[in-house]
């Protein structure tokens, strides 16, 4: 029991991934962690998209359901549950029956390499990006079985061309990731990193976020990863394979309930990772936000504040709508699940504020801000931009983003090599 | 290929001999349970991959028979069926089956009757416009217009709740003018609301006009010449998009439109972003209807003599009018008693319904329901 304790207690003084010490209890409690958070955001995502569409919409959007449909994603998911399962007669069973799997699947497993903080992440895999490249890559497999097994002709069109979208929008995403890898291996050594927290490091390292570096090349990168990683989640304005208007639901239209969920889980979470990719590459992981600038201890000490005040912010707007809800006994449970969780929300951001919690928390509260920040521009975009249509999709694939990332590619890997040599003329010249 | 797209009727194809694979063509059914075909109805697509090869457009799904119940009922009795045909537009057949009716009794209803009826005409032809913009731009994938544009259409239907009690179906006219005086306050609320949806119809251009995305989804789709349109007997905006300066109000003036100012827009290139923004200029020039409408409405009787039972001398009558779809027009055969020998209804949808195939073939699966959205359907019209 005390070797076990020891065990655990070891992983808290490491500054190493759970995964890369070799400590397979921390390991599994990440793994709980990361998928119970997850889906936690995956209901939050859900509630905050439908009330941002509506109020960018002039509308409420759900208000029934607990306090300001704070409850409507959770019952939408057990509705969900409760539906009749239903399979078509001329679908091909097991085919149909895998393809949802595989999809969440390779949209959970990315979440492995996903930084949350120099420590806070399952495992470091020396080939992290590639490794998250691929595996999100493998969910249009799922995409395209689910699109043939249903043997229907509006489903088999949205898999045709959802695969074809994804494929081609990996590769101008690819060339973008790697122009970032090669902003990695400036350093003492010459050598560059796939590890997804060696990058953040290396950002940490180099004092600059590779969004700003050799300006404007990692913007430029940054926006085509920006436009792929719609492009590849299948949103808005790139949301073709499930075009409502066109094809009914695209890929899934033959499936509903559970199945049909699964879907849903699926496209949310791997919309979570492919911010989370954007985040770590161009914009500091877990690294706060004006570090050159701001620096010093008493910033630190002002910055490693903020979780803990986001909560109090988010509580305190929770008793402020609780303080405007109708004073009407048909209203009483609403009003006071609403300061309830208020109450909750006040609480966390009161334990947020002790030292040893507040340090180790607010690489994870930096970087899911981020996210969540991409979050929004996700439902930003699906509130303003009509559809595009199939042929301009690859138009703006293979004829813009792909030579532009060449492009940005090819500069990134000339200005570290002519840029001093032109400087050195320029001086001379002077 | 080029030989089967030019004769060709999915009706006609047998089922493919071959395994499915084997054939290049896939045929599809799209509707009449589709979210964009506006209704019921029913289009079966060929498609190549993506490329339309060819379309038919299955109709009669809302089919209820209008005409044939204009025979058994009395021309008065008649009047509130014409507002379930274009149900969004539903002023604007009001209007066209009073005149024509009030065409062929040889009477003609009474100034201010006319001003108010050009007043609620023209503020449905803004409701109208304003529906298919926002169903269109759902069509295309823009979720956002629609809400903004059933914002503002609640206005226009406020007016007509207060003006005769109904949203919808308002059968606001009656044979020889109107059955009610407008509400006190009514000129207040018009001209309130020409105010309000100015700068709204500016919002909706923002989203819209200049943006990329749908530029590419509206220039060159749906291309239709002036000439075809004509061919095909074409009317509305459409045909005004293609280059044909052709509006009923101006050419063959009713009810009282010689006595507003008022200009036709028109397009060039026959597409569908033509189409959108000549709808566009549309509503504001109706506004501008509006405004001086309300401004000039005078005093005086509101029905002209008309006899409580309506016996129309025998004879046929055609009469149409420009509603916001196009061409509406109404052919009355009168035997001399208190029903119609025959009524037959020229409703602007479905004609323009049939120009469907010709602007779709060659295109993609999107740029069909585009174009279904441009010709703004109205399927309780197209089937009647």
């Amino acid at each position: 029991m005390h070797q076990f304790v020891e065990y655990v207690l070891l992983y808290l003084s490491s500054d190493k991934t759970p995964g890369s010490a070799g400590n397979m209890f921390w390991a599994f409690v990440y793994i709980i962690l990361i998928f119970t958070g997850l889906s936690v955001a995956v209901i939050a995502m859900n509630w905050l998209e439908r009330k941002i569409l509506a109020h960018m919409q002039v509308r409420l959007g759900p208000m029934r359901v607990g306090p300001h449909g704070l409850l409507q994603p959770i019952a939408d998911a057990l509705k969900l549950l409760l539906k009749e399962d239903i399979m078509p007669a001329e679908a091909d069973g097991f085919v149909f029956w895998i393809a949802p799997l595989l999809v969440v699947l390779s949209a959970f497993t990315v979440f492995i390499v996903v930084p949350f903080g120099p420590t806070h992440a399952v495992t470091d895999m020396n080939i992290g990006v590639l490794f998250m490249l691929g595996v999100s890559s493998l969910s249009v497999l799922g995409i395209v079985m689910a699109g043939w097994a249903s043997n229907s002709h509006y489903p088999l069109i949205g898999a045709l061309r959802s695969s074809a979208q994804m494929v081609s929008y990996e590769v101008a995403m690819g060339l973008a990731v790697v122009s970032v890898i090669l902003m990695t291996s400036l350093n003492a050594t010459g050598t560059g990193t796939l590890s997804m927290i060696g990058i953040v490091q290396a950002q940490q390292s180099q004092g600059i976020w590779f969004i700003f570096k050799f300006f404007p090349l990692g913007l430029i990168g940054f926006f085509i990863f920006a436009v792929a990683m719609v492009a590849e989640t299948n949103r808005a304005p790139f949301d073709l394979p499930e075009a409502e208007s066109e094809l009914t639901a695209g890929f899934h239209t033959e499936y509903s309930g559970f199945r049909w969920s699964l879907f849903f889980l699926a496209e949310y979470s791997a919309m979570i990772a492919v911010s989370s990719i954007a985040v770590t590459l161009w914009l500091g992981g877990w690294l706060r936000p004006f570090s050159n600038l701001l620096g010093g201890s008493t910033w630190e000490l002002v910055f490693s504040f903020f979780p803990s005040l986001t909560f109090l912010f988010l509580a305190g707007m929770c008793f402020y709508s609780t303080a405007r809800m109708p004073k009407h006994p048909y209203f009483r449970i609403q009003t006071l699940g609403l300061a309830g969780f208020g109450v909750v929300l006040g609480l966390i951001g009161l334990v947020l504020f002790v030292t040893p919690v507040r340090l180790r928390v607010q690489d994870i509260y930096w970087f899911s801000a981020k996210v969540a920040a991409f979050m929004y521009l996700y439902i930003w975009y699906r509130g303003t931009f009509p559809r595009y249509r199939f042929d301009q999709l690859m138009k703006v694939g293979w004829k813009v983003l792909l030579p532009m990332s060449l492009g940005v590619l090819i500069l990134t890997a000339m200005v570290p090599i002519l840029g001093p040599i032109i400087w050195q003329h320029i001086q001379h010249l002077l | 290929m080029t030989d089967q797209t030019t004769s060709f009727s999915p009706l006609d194809l047998e089922t493919p001999e071959k395994p499915f694979l084997d054939a290049n063509e896939l045929v599809i059914n799209m509707g009449p349970q589709h979210p964009a075909t506006h209704g019921v109805l029913r289009v079966i697509l060929r498609l190549d991959g993506e490329k339309v090869m060819g379309l038919e457009c299955v109709i009669g799904y809302l089919h209820r028979g209008v005409e044939k119940i204009g025979e058994n009922r009395t021309y008065t009795m008649f009047n509130p069926y014409v507002d379930r045909m274009d149900y969004v537009a539903a002023v604007s057949n009001g209007l066209g089956y009073c005149e024509t009716v009030e065409k062929l009794l040889g009477v003609e209803a009474p100034p201010r009757a006319q001003y108010i009826r050009v007043i609620l005409t023209e503020l449905n032809r803004i409701a109208s416009h304003q529906l298919w913009l926002g169903t269109h731009a759902l069509d295309i994938g823009a979720i956002t217009p629609l809400f903004y544009t059933f914002r503002d259409r609640e206005e226009i239907l406020k007016i007509f709740e207060k003006f005769c009690g109904a949203r919808l179906t308002t059968h606001a006219f009656r044979i020889g003018g109107l059955l009610y005086e407008a509400y006190d306050g009514f000129e207040k609320d018009v001209k309130n609301f020409v105010s309000f949806v100015t700068p709204k119809i500016d919002e909706y251009e923002e989203l819209l006009t200049t943006n990329r995305i749908w530029l590419e989804r509206t220039k060159g789709v749906g291309v239709i010449s002036g000439k075809d349109c004509i061919a095909l007997g074409v009317t509305g905006p459409v045909l005004r998009a293609s280059g044909v300066k052709w509006d009923l109000r101006k050419a063959q003036p009713y009810a009282n439109y010689k006595n507003f100012e008022f200009e036709i827009p028109t397009g060039q290139s026959g597409d569908t972003y033509d189409r959108y923004l000549v709808r566009m200029v549309e509503m504001r020039q109706s506004l501008r209807i509006i405004q001086q409408a309300v401004d000039g409405i005078p005093e005086g009787p509101i029905m002209a003599k008309v006899p409580k039972v309506i016996k129309p001398p025998v004879g046929e009558v055609y009469h149409s009018i420009e509603a916001p779809k196009g061409e509406l027009g109404y052919f009355i055969v009168s035997d001399g008693s208190t029903q119609p020998y025959r009524l037959r209804v020229r409703p602007p949808s479905f004609v323009n319904l049939q120009a469907l195939d010709q602007m779709c073939r060659g295109q993609l699966v999107a740029d069909v329901i585009a174009v279904i959205g441009t010709l703004d359907i109205v399927l309780g019209e197209v089937d009647r």
